[in-house]
């Protein structure tokens, strides 16, 4: 050992280094590999069918004829004129789009407002009582959802519980027409994805360090400049994640508009089951699918990338 | 406090005559428990306390005896259970943390991670709503008082130990507030940050004029930093005063104890409860604190540093024994020395010819401090 030069040594080192390396780069493919496979076989392999179909011609009886077309998506935007061919703009998708979007922005709202006080809540118990209640927030989703919003319908529907007693107390005297409207639609949705919101909001909350409050009210801070330049910046994460959360599904939601909505106010779930069920329009179908696909990643990039920048103009 | 503290030295006596002291923080009678039933911990038991203007007063403690509950009922974090706390002759036991001109420097600094050093500097300054060419003047002041100017832009996390402790100073100086409580702020600092910062705070004290209420477990610090010295054991004060009357008429034994290397003595006091006899039939003045015993058996507590080695038969030989023990330590030795009558008494000189096995008398003070227990 004594004889071997200093550059030599270094260059073994080097040598076995490279080789841990290689190592270590096989062994990471090897650990990844079962994410790989069900990354493959349960997203891009059912994608590129629905991608695939999307620029195929409708089946008379469902399905897809192996014919090229990007009929599906000109019909998104465009009605086509049964006489002569010509295209005429139409909204109407894009409106029911519109309606969902809107619809899903004002569940994540008003989710937002309603799962924030909760989560707050819930961080502020000792930590021995938290799990008992996030236990009680999550209990209702044991229960199907079909089933929970069986539940909500015959609440609030004509002769449901809350119009038989306000009638009952002589506040009203003919029943409110709650249910089949959007606020059905909206209250439905809250109701259904709240704890999507609670629970991430509730694990960065369960992580602030409280002396930073105590800091902030030491320095003057009233309660609602506290919350507003302490709480609200360090919840960011998981203000970030709740909305995603309840964005999502809400917006590609379809018990909830089927059956609070009463079929008649579409949102973008049912438009889509539509054309594989009544409709019979499976390019169709996938092209709505896709469509709303790349809304939600543009939109979540938009989001991340804006409440990142935010974030660090504070800092 | 004057009357609870032990005969204080003349010349301490002296510095308090000079001036009368106006008072800022009046605690009185203040208790603070906490837990219910059996599990219940009084945290603070009875507390009456006066803290001066402009002073930088220390509460000495070991860890659990209530320093903290104490700085959180001036700061307004926690309620007292009984007792009132009157900031510059005004009771504010009913105003929030956020309604009281006191501001704290957290033993974790609590700095905000998502501000720059400069917004969490001004933030105090921002949430009274001031305007923003104030909150820039003082937070550019500030981060010269602390010499932090190059650092204004940072995140707080990307700061040192050293550098996070300055800007928790800054920030909570920055409002200029009336007391500046600080609990434990120097106890994550490596020994000789802890030396600068020590003369770092003594030096913004005496440049910004505020009241200090300084927290620490460290006697050497509370020692070496203070104005006053309150020096608590289990949610009681024991003894208030500057820190050469704690040093050397420590009331209690506990104080005694806490503080420094002490030897505590059996004595009997004569029947005027003027002079204490030793085990070796010596008898020398006795200083009695307030609640001591006036007569009979007695404690007496004398600094090794004000006991000497002389010849055994020597006539200033109030005791005699046997060296068991010479401990250099740098600045000087420890001279062990087993008594004649039993137990064993530490001697602290800068130089020394004893040799371990000699036998050597001791001689005291003219007079000692009477401890109570
Ligand atoms: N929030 C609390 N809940 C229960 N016990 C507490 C609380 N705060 C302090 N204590 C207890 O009160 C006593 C005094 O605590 P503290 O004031 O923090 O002491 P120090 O700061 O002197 O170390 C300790 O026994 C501590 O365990
Ligand atoms: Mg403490």
């Amino acid at each position: 050992m004594a004889d071997l030069t200093s550059s030599s040594a270094g260059e073994r080192l080097a040598e076995a280094r490279r080789q841990t390396n290689a190592a270590a780069r096989r062994r990471r493919w090897q650990l990844l590999s079962p994410a790989i496979i069900i990354i493959a076989a349960f997203g891009i392999f059912p994608l590129t069918i629905t991608l695939i179909y999307s620029f195929l011609s409708p089946g008379t009886y469902g399905g897809v004829r192996w014919e090229f077309s990007t009929n599906a998506y000109v019909q998104f935007l465009f009605d086509r004129d049964i006489f002569d061919d010509t295209l005429q703009f139409s909204a109407t998708y894009l409106s029911i789009f519109g309606r969902s979007i809107g619809l899903a922005f004002g569940a994540t709202v008003g989710a937002l407002l309603i799962g924030f006080p909760t989560a707050y809540f819930i961080a502020s118990k000792p930590a021995n009582q938290r799990n008992l209640w996030l236990f009680l927030i999550t209990l209702p989703f044991w229960v199907n959802l079909l089933i929970r919003t069986y539940a909500i319908l015959l609440i609030i529907r004509d002769e449901g519980i809350v119009n038989i007693s306000l009638m009952w107390t002589g506040l009203i005297d003919q029943p409110i027409g709650m249910l089949y409207t959007d606020y059905a639609i909206f209250a439905g949705l809250i109701y259904s994805y709240l704890p999507f919101m609670v629970l991430p909001l509730y694990a960065s909350l369960e992580k602030l360090d409280f002396r930073l409050v105590e800091a902030a009210y030491d320095l003057y801070a009233s309660r609602f400049q506290v919350l507003r330049h302490v709480i609200v910046p360090m919840a960011k994460p998981g203000i970030v994640a709740g909305c995603i959360l309840v964005f999502i599904p809400a917006l590609g939601a379809y018990i909830t508009p089927e059956l609070l909505g009463g079929g008649k106010e579409l949102m973008i779930g049912n438009l889509i089951a539509l054309q594989f069920g009544g409709s019979r329009n499976w390019p169709f179908g996938s092209a709505a699918a896709l469509i709303l696909l790349v809304v939600v990643m543009v939109s979540l990039i938009v989001y991340v990338r804006y409440s990142g920048k935010e974030g660090s103009n504070h800092g | 406090m004057a009357t609870q503290s032990a005969t204080a030295q003349p010349n301490a006596h002296h510095q308090m005559a000079a001036t009368t002291h106006e008072v800022m923080i009046h605690a009185e009678g203040v208790t603070k428990t906490f837990g219910q039933g059996s599990s219940q911990i009084t945290a603070l038991d009875n507390v009456t306390v006066d803290i001066r203007k402009n002073e930088f007063f220390t509460l000495l403690g070991p860890s659990g005896c209530g320093k903290t509950t104490l700085l959180r009922l001036i700061a307004g974090f926690d309620l007292p259970d009984a007792g009132q706390i009157l900031l510059d002759g005004q009771e504010i036991g009913h105003l929030p943390p956020y309604k009281r001109p006191v501001n704290t420097v957290f033993q974790s600094y609590a700095l905000f991670p998502h501000m720059s050093v400069a917004r969490n500097i001004g933030f105090g300054l921002e949430m009274q709503g001031r305007p923003k060419s104030e909150i820039k003047n003082a937070t550019e002041e500030m981060l010269a008082l602390v010499q932090m100017e190059h650092l204004a832009g940072r995140r707080t996390d990307q700061l040192s130990g050293g550098q996070q402790q300055r800007v928790a100073l800054a920030r909570a100086l920055a409002p200029r507030p009336k007391v500046l409580l600080l609990d434990e702020p120097l106890s994550a600092l490596d020994l000789k940050l802890r030396k600068e910062m020590q003369i770092e705070l003594k030096r913004l004290q005496g440049e910004t004029g505020i009241t200090f209420v300084f927290v620490t477990h460290d006697q050497e610090e509370a020692l070496t930093m203070s104005d006053r010295i309150a020096v608590m054991q289990a949610g009681r004060i024991l003894q208030v005063g500057g820190p050469k009357e704690i040093y050397n008429n420590p009331a209690r034994r506990f104080v005694a104890d806490f503080i420094g290397d002490i030897n505590i003595l059996d004595g009997e006091l004569d029947a005027k409860g003027e002079r204490v006899i030793l085990p070796g039939g010596v008898s020398i003045g006795a200083l009695l604190p307030e609640g001591a015993a006036r007569t009979g058996h007695v404690s007496v507590a004398i600094r090794p540093e004000n006991m000497n080695l002389t010849a055994a038969d020597a006539p200033e030989a109030a005791l005699t024994g046997r060296v068991t023990n010479i401990v250099y330590f740098g600045a000087g030795h420890n001279v062990h020395v087993a008594l004649e009558g039993g137990g064993e008494v530490l001697v602290r000189r800068a130089q020394t010819d004893a040799q371990i096995g000699a036998h050597v008398g001791l001689s005291v003070p003219d007079a000692v401090q009477v401890l109570v227990d």
